[in-house]
């Protein structure tokens, strides 16, 4: 066992040498943190110890910036759990309360802004046919005549393309179904944006904006503390509310009770429920992508 | 030592010229300046200065890639014809075909480094020190394709130069499977980049298996065009020599690509329009716009127009036999498939966007700019290198040159 860790060091140690010299080069003139930062390895390759340290180090940049209190968790997947969502169709009158509250509490820049949900305005004539779907609707009143809404955020593919492209592994699916994105790792290539059918992937093209007070403290590594420009983010399912046992921010805040959420591995859960006695349909599911996300007609 | 010399050689044959060299060299650098000060914004403000935006999350940067990796890749394919009929001066041919390529991969790069977030984080995609998604990620493969792509033309440019620099023949058993194996090497890269779009089933645009064809044919028109002219301005300005023959044939071989190009392309959009599903609205964006929205139309049909009379002026022996009009269609044809690849390749891929909305995108005056720093940057590369092998190939610039220089200094100075 000990050696084996020692080999590990070493072999860490060699695999850092060339980008410290490749760094001391570049960064010559940056603050240790900088640099601390710039060789981070991707996350799924750290050992707890290091993670222990990198979220420490987050915690107080991000306490410091924001004048609060701020938690990083990186509390990993538990076993027996995946999950999964359902969405009403027959309900949702398409009022965006979701998209705000995700805004709110995932973080979202304000300016330039960012949505991980996007609401799609169908014409009831049409069915679900995105060529005539409209996300930027806006009359004074929903529902509005002829029109239903389907929310869209990440469908949490079981066999996602956005995973597979990303040259860096800075995306994958964690264990409890999640797919993340290493914010720290993320070079900003788009390539997974290009890949998603979903629309789910957002780039941050300018500097992310959130009001001090305004920011949520209560965080994850993986899901909804602050970004930086240039890197990509999505839907996480509230990861940092999920792991812990809580309900993602758009199920707790729809006043139509539309969306459903919970443990596809658990038979008595309300998701098992819906997939065993409504009658579900995926997404664009001609792309084979498997979404763990589901709509439904409840009414 | 005699490599400080030949640096210090190469450097006095950079700085010297005439007055049209000087003018061109100055321009060129007036050119990088002034993208580099717009490329510099994009660096402190991020992306945002750019026209892209989550729907359309890929524009003119990338298609600038496609097409260097198109220019670069044709560059050397040359060298199969040269082979098989004999062409004299092969080994000029291809040492210019890769040089051109050389320089191509470099701009290509650069490309991808202003195009994405976090420029400096590229190194997570390499192996060892990053975490590579091999062989499961395109990009990763096109990085390996292009990296080796570019060593090899590396090796064997300056292998050929080295060796008549210092007047010696050069390693035939060496060389001949080094430039061989560019040959599919050249084919590699520009497939796998078409196969970084082809198989993306959220772009139906790009979901085609013709796509990596179409790319190589229209790649065998675009980059010797660039080598047509070349030839002709080395032909004027210094000793090396090519027979109106082989622009000739080169011209015929590229007929036949793009008679290719076209029948692909032809058959493309039968199956679009006929078959009329809703894949249709990319097309119908690209050649039609939508409503009041045809900010890509005017470059789809002037690309169709110059192509076509490219082919053309090719087609008939009269006006491929005559150099004016040859040159003409070989300016044509480039710009024709520049557009091609530039604009109307990636724009249509994500108008509509996967959630049927509609962003209209025309590359901003900053992407245009650091476009134009980047272009620049390579041709100015490309000169230089260009000069210093001109100077070895065809002016005697070699190591007797530099030691009779050293010598007749010193006995100055006793
Ligand atoms: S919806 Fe898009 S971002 Fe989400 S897992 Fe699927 S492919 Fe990835
Ligand atoms: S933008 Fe980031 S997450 Fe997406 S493919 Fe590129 S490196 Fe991976």
């Amino acid at each position: 066992m000990q050696k084996k860790e020692k080999n590990n060091s070493r072999r860490n140690f060699l695999k850092k040498l060339p980008v410290l010299a490749l760094g001391t080069v570049a960064l010559a003139g940056c603050s240790s943190e900088e640099l601390d930062e710039f060789f981070q390895q991707n996350f799924r390759t750290l050992s707890k110890a290091e993670k222990n340290d990198i979220v420490k180090n987050l915690e107080k940049k991000y306490s410091e910036k924001y004048g609060k209190e701020f938690v990083v968790s990186d509390k990993p997947a538990t076993e027996g759990i995946l999950f999964g969502y359902a969405l009403d169709l027959s309900r949702c009158i398409g009022c965006r309360k979701c998209v705000y509250a995700c805004v709110e509490e995932n973080n979202q820049s304000r300016e330039p802004q960012v949505h991980w949900i996007q609401v799609l305005r169908m014409e009831n004539e049409k069915g679900i046919d995105v060529h005539y779907a409209n996300v930027h609707y806006n009359p004074d009143l929903v529902p509005e005549k002829g029109h239903f809404y389907m929310p869209v955020a990440c469908q949490q593919c079981r066999n996602p393309q956005c995973t597979t492209v990303c040259p860096t592994k800075a995306t994958w699916q964690t264990e409890d179904g999640i797919v993340v994105v290493d914010y720290n790792w993320c070079i900003g290539c788009r390539y997974c944006m290009a890949a998603c059918p979903y629309g789910a992937r957002h780039f941050n093209w300018g500097e992310p904006n959130i009001p001090d007070e305004e920011v949520n403290p209560i965080t994850h590594y993986l899901g909804n503390r602050p970004r930086t420009k240039g890197v990509v983010e999505k839907c996480t399912f509230c990861i940092q509310r999920v792991r812990d046992g809580k309900y993602p921010s758009c199920v707790e805040i729809c006043p139509t009770g539309s969306r459903k959420f919970g443990n596809l591995l658990d038979p008595d859960s309300e998701i098992r429920y819906i997939l065993e006695n409504k009658r579900v349909l995926v997404f664009k599911e001609e792309l084979n992508t498997q979404p763990k996300f589901y709509y439904f007609f409840g009414v | 030592m005699s490599f400080l010399r030949f640096i210090n050689g190469s450097f006095k044959i950079i700085v010297n010229g005439g007055r049209v060299y000087y003018s061109c060299i100055f321009f060129l650098l007036v050119l990088i300046v002034w993208g580099a000060l717009g490329y510099y914004d994009q660096l402190q403000e991020g992306l945002i200065v750019t026209n892209m935006r989550d729907s359309v999350s890929w524009g003119f940067y990338i298609g600038n890639f496609t097409f260097l990796v198109g220019v670069a890749a044709a560059a050397v394919m040359l060298v199969i014809p040269a082979y098989i009929y004999d062409w004299k001066p092969i080994k000029e041919i291809v040492i210019f075909g890769e040089i051109l390529a050389i320089c191509a991969v470099i701009m290509c790069i650069a490309f991808i480094v202003v195009d994405i977030g976090e420029p400096l984080r590229f190194w997570h995609m390499l192996p060892i020190v990053g975490t590579m998604n091999f062989p499961s990620s395109i990009l990763s493969w096109d990085f390996f394709a292009l990296f080796t792509y570019f060593i090899l033309n590396l090796v064997i440019v300056t292998h050929l130069l080295y060796k008549q620099f210092h007047k010696k023949e050069y390693n035939k058993s060496f060389i001949l499977p080094l430039v061989l194996l560019s040959i599919p090497a050249a084919i590699a890269i520009h497939t796998v980049t078409a196969f970084l779009f082809n198989a993306l089933p959220a772009r139906p645009f790009w979901n085609s298996a013709l796509l990596a064809p179409r790319f190589l044919a229209s790649a065998f028109c675009s980059g010797p065009a660039i080598l047509i002219l070349l030839f002709q301005v080395l032909r004027k300005t210094t000793k090396f020599e090519i027979k109106d023959e082989v622009i000739f044939t080169i011209a015929e071989l590229m007929v036949y690509a793009m008679f290719i190009y076209l029948f692909f392309t032809v058959s493309e959009l039968f199956k679009e329009f006929y078959s009329d599903t809703e894949h249709l609205v990319y097309w119908e964006y690209l050649l039609l716009g939508v409503e009041k929205n045809r900010e890509i139309v005017f470059y789809s049909w002037s690309s169709i127009a110059m192509g076509f009379t490219a082919f053309l002026l090719f087609l008939i022996p009269k006006t491929r036999k005559n150099l004016l009009t040859l040159n003409i269609g070989a300016v044509l044809i480039y710009f024709s498939v520049y557009m091609e690849k530039g604009i109307t390749l990636i724009i249509p891929g994500f108008t509509p966007d996967s959630l049927g909305q509609y962003l209209f995108y025309v590359p901003s005056d900053i992407e245009i700019r650091t476009a134009v720093m980047i272009f620049s940057g390579g041709a100015l590369l490309f000169t230089f290198i260009s000069k210093i092998s001109i100077a070895i190939l065809f002016e005697g610039f070699s190591i007797d040159s530099l030691q009779k220089k050293s010598v007749e200094s010193n006995t100055q100075t006793v």
